[in-house]
C-alpha cells in the first residue's frame, strides 16, 4: 500500500537542498518508527520518491514524497508521530492512502504555483506588478533555458498558466514535472529581460504554495486527490 | 532558531549553506539568561569532519546534561565564507544560539591531527579573540585545547589558556565549579587560571618556562607560579560503564563523513603495537558491558533515524562480548533494516562469519593492518601478526568466496632495511600465489590486492619517541624502491600499490615532537595564509618553509634527529601513567626485535595498573 505525504518546509530549511532533504525524511520516517517498507539485498532502502526537486534557498508548503508501506495506521497518527520528530522549519500538513493503481507524485506533477517577493535591499516588487500584465499579454515570452549541456532558446509562454499581481508580491502558476518544468528563476529573468534590468538571482524570494496533477477532466488538482484519508481498522 | 548569524545573500552565496545553519535534530538549545555557563565546543576543520567526531558528541551530551551549562558547537569556515567574514567583519558564530563565540566563557578546541594547527588560529581570528593567551582580556573566553595532540601541547601552547589531559569525561565539572566560584568573588582571568592549575589533569602553559641549550634542546621546563604542579597527570575514567554516552547524537542534515551510530565498546588497547601513540595514552584497556552496548543500539537507532551502525574501539577483536553482540546486532538491527559496518577485524573464521552475514563478499575486501613486509620489522614494532597468521586467514577468505584484499603499510620505520622494504611486495605476491592454488572452477575470478603506505611518524609516549624520522627524499626513495619491486612480482597484474604524500608527513613529523620555539612559525604561515593544511589542496609548503627559515627552525632537529634517552622532552611534565622506563625498555626491545607479549598474556609492568582498573586486573595472570 502506498502513501503521500504532504509537507511544508521553511524557515531555516530552505538552505537544505534536495538530495539532504530525502536523507532527511528517510531517518524521520525511522525515527517515527513508520512501518515503511524496504528493498531487498545487503544496503536495503526506504521504497519513497519525491514529487517535484525544489532549490536550494526556496521554501514551501506544497512538497510530497510517496512511500510504499507494510501497514498503516491512521493519517492522523502518522501525521502526529512524523511531526513529534521534525526539525524546526519542516512540518507535515497531511497523509492520504494512494487509491488502487494511481501513478508516483513524481510522475503526475503537472504544475506549481508560486510567490515572489523582492528580497529587501534588491528594489520594489511593484517595479514589476504595475508592468505585470504588459509583460504576460506578449505573444512569445522568449527565454535562455540552460543545461548542463546546452543552452537552448524557448518560448515559455504557454507553460505559464498564471501570471498575476498577487499580495505583495508576484503569483505564478507554472508548467512542472519531468517534460516542461519551468521554474519561476526563469520566468524572473525572462521578465529582467523584457524590462532591461539586470537578472540577480538573489533579488528575488520564492516560496512555492502548491504542487499540483491533473484530474480525469484535466483540471489542476492539489497531488492529495489522489488518494483518501485513512483509520485505523 | 530563525535568526541567522548570516545573511541570506551570504548563506545563498557559500557552497553547502547547511554548515553554519545549526537546527540539527538533537542539537540543544538553552534558554542562555537562565544557564551559568556557555561553552562552545570546537572541532578545527570541516562541519562534515568535525560532525563525525565521537568526542564532541560525548562532550556536547555531557555538557549538556549540566543543568547551569549550554553547550553549543562550532566548526571551521569553508574559505568561501572565511573570505566574507573577513571582509565584513562578521564574528565567528556557534551554530545553536548563533551568537559571537567571544561572547562565551569557554571555547574547547579538540586536537585530533598535528595538521590542524592553523585551523586553531583561523577559529580564534575570525571570533575576534586574541590569538596568543596572554593578550586576552576579563571579557575572552577561556580557550582549552584536549585530545590526542594536546599529549605534546608545546608548539600550540601559546595560543591557549589551558590544556586538559586526559579524558573529558572526569574533571570538567570540576573546572566549571572553579570558573562560576570565582566569578561569584569577583576575581579575573588569571586567578581562574592558578585556580585552574590546581586541578589534577589541567595544564595552564603560561604558568611555565623553559630554557634550551645552544643546540636547542631543553635545559629546563620549571614552574613560574606556585599555583603550577610540576607533573600534570593524565585524567582516566575508571568506572566505564557509568559515564554519560550521547543516546541522542546530533543529526546533521547534510553528509558527514561518519553518517552512523557509533557504540563505543573499549577504551584502550592490550597489544602495546610500538609506534601506536593511541596504545599508550589510553591505557589502561577499559570494556564496556555488552549488555549496556546492546540497549545503547536500540536506544540511538531509534533517536537519531541512522540506516547504519558502527563500533569503536582501538582492535575491536579484543573485546569479550564481540560474538555476543555481533549476533544481537545482525538479529535486531536487520528487523530494522540497519546496516552494520564492522570496523577492521582479525581475520579469522569468527570475522569471516560475521563479514559473510552483514555484507556482499562480492563488494567487500579483506584488510589487513599489517604495518611492515617482514617478520623481523613487525617484531620490532611489536605488530603481534604473523605471516603464517595473515596467510591462514586470507586462504580461509579466498576459500570463502573473497577476492579482495587490502594491506595497510608503514614506510619509515625504525632499523628498517632494504630487505624489510622488498617483504612488502613481496608478502602480497605471496597472498596471490596462494589464491591461484585454488582449482580455477572453485575460485571466482582473478584475485585483486591492493597495498597502501603511509610514512612512520614517531610520536611522543611511545617507545619510539626517540627514534630518528626519515627526511621527505628517504620516505620517496623507499616508496619507489618498493614500487619498483612490486612491478618485479610474477603476479603483478594482481597488485597494486600507493603510497602516501611525504610533504605533509614532514609537517606531521615537525609538530608531533616539537617545542615551544615552533609557535611563532605556525603563527607566521597562518598570517600568511595557510589554513586547512590538512586538506592537500590547500597545503602550501612555500609559506612553510619561509616560516621555518625566518624564525630559524631547523626541520632535522624535529624529525631526523635520534634523541638521546636522557634528553628532556618537550612532553615530559606530563604523566600519562605509562613510566618512561618502560619505554626505555621497550625502545631497547625494539632495537633487538624482541616481542613483548601484550596485556592479556602477561603484565609487562608499564605503569597503568597505577589507576586502579581495567584489563590490568583481569584474570590476574
Amino acid at each position: 500500500m502506498k502513501i503521500r505525504i504532504k509537507y511544508a518546509k521553511t524557515g531555516v530549511l530552505r538552505y537544505i537542498g534536495h538530495l539532504d532533504v530525502m536523507r532527511y525524511f528517510q531517518k524521520a520516517i525511522r525515527r517515527a518508527g513508520l512501518d515503511v517498507a524496504y528493498s531487498q539485498g545487503y544496503s536495503p532502502h526506504q521504497l519513497i520518491t519525491f514529487a517535484a526537486p525544489l532549490g536550494l534557498g526556496v521554501t514551501s508548503e506544497g512538497e510530497y514524497f510517496d512511500a510504499e508501506m507494510n501497514s498503516l495506521t491512521s493519517s492522523e497518527d502518522m501525521v502526529t508521530r512524523l511531526n513529534a520528530t521534525m526539525a524546526p522549519g519542516m512540518e507535515v500538513k497531511d497523509i492520504v492512502q494512494l487509491k488502487e493503481g494511481e501513478k508516483t507524485a513524481m510522475a503526475v506533477v503537472a504544475a506549481s504555483d508560486y510567490l515572489i517577493t523582492c528580497r529587501e535591499g534588491y528594489g520594489d516588487i511593484h517595479d514589476f506588478t504595475d508592468v505585470l500584465d504588459a509583460f504576460y499579454s506578449q505573444e512569445r515570452i522568449e527565454v535562455v533555458k540552460v543545461s548542463k549541456t546546452k543552452e537552448t532558446q524557448m518560448d515559455i509562454k504557454p507553460f505559464i498558466y498564471k501570471l498575476e499581481a498577487g499580495e505583495n508580491g508576484i503569483y505564478m502558476l507554472l508548467s512542472t514535472g519531468s517534460v516542461d518544468n519551468i521554474k519561476p528563476e526563469l520566468v524572473m529573468e525572462g521578465f529582467c529581460h523584457y524590462l532591461n534590468r539586470d537578472y540577480q538571482k538573489l533579488a528575488f524570494r520564492v516560496h512555492r504554495l502548491e504542487t499540483y496533477m491533473r484530474n480525469e477532466a484535466g483540471e489542476l488538482v492539489s497531488l492529495l486527490e489522489a488518494g483518501v484519508h485513512f483509520h485505523e481498522s | 532558531m530563525e535568526r541567522l548569524a548570516l545573511s541570506d545573500e551570504i548563506l545563498m552565496a557559500v557552497e553547502k549553506p547547511a554548515r553554519y545553519i545549526g537546527n540539527e535534530v538533537n542539537s540543544v538549545i538553552k534558554d542562555k539568561s537562565s544557564v551559568a555557563v556557555r561553552f562552545c565546543m570546537c572541532f578545527p576543520d570541516a562541519y562534515e569532519i568535525g560532525m563525525s567526531h565521537l568526542g564532541i558528541q560525548i562532550l556536547y551530551d555531557m555538557f549538556n546534561r549540566m543543568e547551569d551549562v549550554w553547550c553549543e558547537r562550532v566548526y571551521s569556515p569553508w574559505p568561501d565564507l572565511d573570505a566574507i567574514m573577513r571582509q565584513k567583519e562578521i564574528p565567528l558564530f556557534a551554530l545553536e544560539s548563533q551568537d559571537p563565540v567571544r561572547e562565551f566563557d569557554f571555547l574547547g578546541i579538540t586536537l585530533q591531527y598535528e595538521m590542524c594547527y592553523t585551523n586553531i588560529l583561523q577559529i580564534l581570528d575570525l571570533s575576534q579573540i586574541p590569538l596568543i593567551a596572554i593578550e586576552r582580556g576579563e571579557t575572552d573566553p577561556i580557550v582549552i585545547g584536549g585530545g590526542p595532540c594536546s599529549y605534546n601541547p608545546e608548539p600550540i601552547a601559546d595560543f591557549f589558556d589551558l590544556f586538559y589531559i586526559g579524558e573529558g569525561e572526569t574533571v570538567y565539572g570540576q573546572l566549571l565549579d572553579a570558573y562560576k566560584e570565582n566569578r561569584k568573588n569577583g576575581g579575573t582571568r588569571y586567578q581562574f587560571l592558578e585556580k585552574a592549575a590546581e586541578i589534577e589533569g589541567i595544564y595552564v602553559p603560561q604558568f611555565y618556562d623553559v630554557t634550551y641549550y645552544e643546540d636547542g634542546t631543553i635545559q629546563s621546563f620549571e614552574p613560574n607560579n606556585p599555583h603550577a604542579k610540576r607533573k600534570i597527570r593524565k585524567q582516566v575514567v575508571m568506572d566505564f560503564d557509568s559515564v554519560p554516552y550521547p543516546m541522542k547524537p546530533i543529526v546533521p542534515y547534510i553528509k558527514a563523513t561518519q553518517d552512523r551510530v557509533t557504540l563505543e565498546i573499549q577504551r584502550g588497547c592490550i597489544r602495546g603495537c610500538r609506534f601506536c601513540q593511541a596504545g599508550a595514552i589510553y591505557r589502561p584497556t577499559r570494556e564496556k558491558n555488552v549488555e549496556l552496548m546492546k540497549q545503547y543500539a536500540l536506544e540511538m537507532i531509534k533517536n537519531t533515524g541512522h540506516e547504519e551502525i558502527t563500533l569503536s574501539s582501538l582492535s575491536s577483536s579484543d573485546y569479550e562480548g564481540l560474538p555476543d553482540l555481533t549476533e544481537f546486532l545482525i538479529e535486531e538491527m536487520g528487523k530494522l533494516k540497519v546496516n552494520i559496518a564492522l570496523p577492521s577485524l582479525r581475520i579469522d573464521s569468527f570475522s569471516l562469519d560475521v563479514m559473510k552475514r552483514v555484507q556482499d563478499i562480492k563488494k567487500s575486501s579483506l584488510t589487513f593492518a599489517a604495518e611492515a613486509g617482514s617478520q623481523r620489522l613487525r617484531n620490532v614494532i611489536n605488530k603481534g601478526l604473523t605471516e603464517d597468521m595473515i596467510r591462514e586467514g586470507a586462504m580461509k577468505a579466498f576459500q570463502g568466496g573473497w577476492n579482495k584484499v587490502k594491506f595497510y603499510f608503514m614506510v619509515g620505520l625504525p632499523t628498517e632495511t632494504e630487505e624489510d622494504l622488498k617483504a612488502i611486495p613481496e608478502l602480497c605476491e605471496q597472498l596471490a600465489v596462494d589464491y591461484y592454488t585454488i582449482p580455477k572452477e572453485e575460485r571466482i575470478g582473478k584475485v585483486s590486492i591492493t597495498a597502501s603506505s603511509s610514512f612512520f611518524v614517531p610520536k611522543p609516549f611511545t617507545p619510539f619517541q626517540w627514534a630518528s624520522m626519515n627526511t621527505e627524499e628517504e620516505f620517496l626513495e623507499k616508496a619507489h624502491y618498493v614500487k619498483e619491486h612490486f612491478f618485479q612480482q610474477k603476479n603483478r597484474k594482481s597488485l597494486s600499490y600507493r603510497y602516501h604524500d611525504a610533504d605533509l608527513t614532514i609537517m606531521e613529523g615537525i609538530f608531533a615532537r616539537g617545542d615551544r620555539k615552533l609557535a611563532p612559525a605556525i603563527l607566521q604561515a597562518y598570517q600568511n595564509g595557510c589554513m586547512f593544511d590538512a586538506w592537500h589542496e590547500m597545503f602550501h609548503q612555500e609559506i612553510w618553509d619561509q616560516a621555518f627559515e625566518d624564525h630559524k627552525i631547523d626541520i632535522d632537529f624535529y624529525t631526523h634527529r635520534e634523541r638521546p634517552v636522557d634528553e628532556i622532552l618537550p612532553w615530559d611534565f606530563i604523566d600519562i601513567g605509562v613510566s618512561k622506563q618502560f619505554f626505555i625498555r621497550e625502545w631497547e626491545r625494539a632495537k633487538k626485535a624482541e616481542v613483548t607479549p601484550n596485556c592479556k598474556q602477561k603484565c609487562s609492568g608499564c605503569g597503568a595498573a597505577g589507576f586502579g582498573g581495567g584489563v590490568c586486573f583481569e584474570n590476574k595472570n
